[in-house]
């Protein structure tokens, strides 16, 4: 039998060099499988970031292992620990460097909530400043905890129209987000 | 802490209070820790210096704020020296009243009081007279407020600095976040607020 006949899938001599799709279909595939993070390692959670970026975990597997401390390099910003008020105006400024398309995980319950620091000096939740995409419970959460926020954020992406990212965001785009 | 570091304590304390005589309280003794309260602020640094060249003190541990709120004098500072040869530890306070809430500072005798001489400033109010660079410097310049104070409440308060930092009020749910430890569900263990019964 003719091995090509076993062949299962897409076949170039059948079909051509030809693939029929959408535009934000496969600009979105491209995206959601190279989301550059930018660690926002502010406390403890940073740990178990780095923690799934090592070989145990391996966030390569989901080709975001390019952690890349410019924000004009990365899509996504993970906000791993406490936002202090000190620290939340330098984490705004980062964000709005990053260039568009970007996301936000907000790691752990300090990032999501403020957590256990209901007190004077910390944020109380880091969507209080920037829009978060995905968060994770834990306190730190797991790497595996990790990793499914960033499956859902690949979901996430796969979904968005293209056209959102083609136009400026809206002044209103952040409403009910506190802008300085 | 052993009977000779005991020894070597007391008698350290002692020697202290025979040169400086009533510029200092009479020796608090507990559990081998002796402490000593400095009766005019203005001479703690004249004490300290004497305690760092003289008795061989030659490392400060920890410089701390304490707020008494209800008393008076309201605030107080506690100096922990340490003897790196003779291995004795010495506790020395000075009380600082609210309306002149200023200590001279002890930067020149060790330099470690830097920091923690800015901390107390910062969290407390205190200001160090002679200090090098008394900035805050664990909040940010331009925040109005001391946040240690016993009369600030926890949750803090409104501020705006635009471009550098804002505050909001956390919200409490009716008490601080406290868990505890040992009850079977994480409802239990981790209340959203827990009040004091």
């Amino acid at each position: 039998m003719n091995p090509s006949q076993k062949e299962i899938g897409y076949n170039t001599k059948v079909e051509g060099d030809v693939i029929v799709t959408k535009v934000d279909a496969v600009l979105n595939w491209f995206r959601k499988n190279s989301l550059w993070p930018m660690p926002m390692g502010l406390a403890c959670c940073a740990i178990e970031l780095m923690a799934a970026g090592s070989s145990r975990f391996d966030i390569s597997r989901f080709g975001s292992e390019v952690m890349r401390f410019s924000p004009r390099q990365s899509d996504l910003m993970i906000v791993a620990g406490t936002v202090t008020y000190k620290m939340a105006l330098a984490l705004r400024r980062i964000y709005d460097q990053m260039a568009e398309p970007k996301w936000v995980i907000a790691m752990g319950a300090c990032a999501s909530t403020g957590g256990m620091y209901r007190s004077y000096s910390v944020l109380q939740g880091v969507d209080k400043i920037v829009p978060v995409n995905v968060y994770v419970a834990g306190c730190p959460p797991r790497p595996e905890a990790l990793l499914d926020a960033l499956m859902k954020l690949q979901k996430q992406v796969a979904k968005e129209p293209l056209i959102r990212t083609h136009k400026a965001p809206k002044p209103d785009a952040l409403s009910g987000v506190h802008v300085k | 802490m052993s009977d000779a570091s005991i020894e070597k304590t007391s008698k350290l304390a002692n020697d202290l209070k025979t040169k400086f005589g009533d510029l200092l309280s009479e020796i608090h003794e507990f559990r081998g820790e002796c402490t000593l309260v400095v009766n005019d602020n203005a001479k703690i640094a004249e004490i300290c210096n004497y305690a760092k060249s003289e008795l061989g003190f030659d490392c400060l541990t920890d410089l701390s704020g304490v707020d008494h709120l209800g008393e008076e004098p309201r605030f107080s500072v506690v100096y922990e020296l340490y003897g790196l040869t003779s291995k004795a530890y010495l506790r020395l306070k000075v009380l600082v009243e609210e309306e002149n809430c200023e200590v001279p500072s002890v930067t020149k005798i060790w330099k470690t009081a830097d920091w923690h001489e800015r901390e107390a400033y910062d969290m407390m109010g205190i200001r160090f007279t002679n200090h090098p660079d008394l900035r805050r410097i664990l909040m940010w310049e331009g925040y109005p407020y001391f946040p240690l104070r016993k009369d600030f409440p926890l949750e803090g308060k409104e501020t705006e600095l635009p471009d550098i930092a804002f505050t909001e009020k956390a919200p409490m749910e009716g008490g601080p976040f406290v868990t505890s430890p040992g009850q079977p569900h994480t409802t239990l263990r981790e209340p959203r607020a827990r009040t004091i019964e």
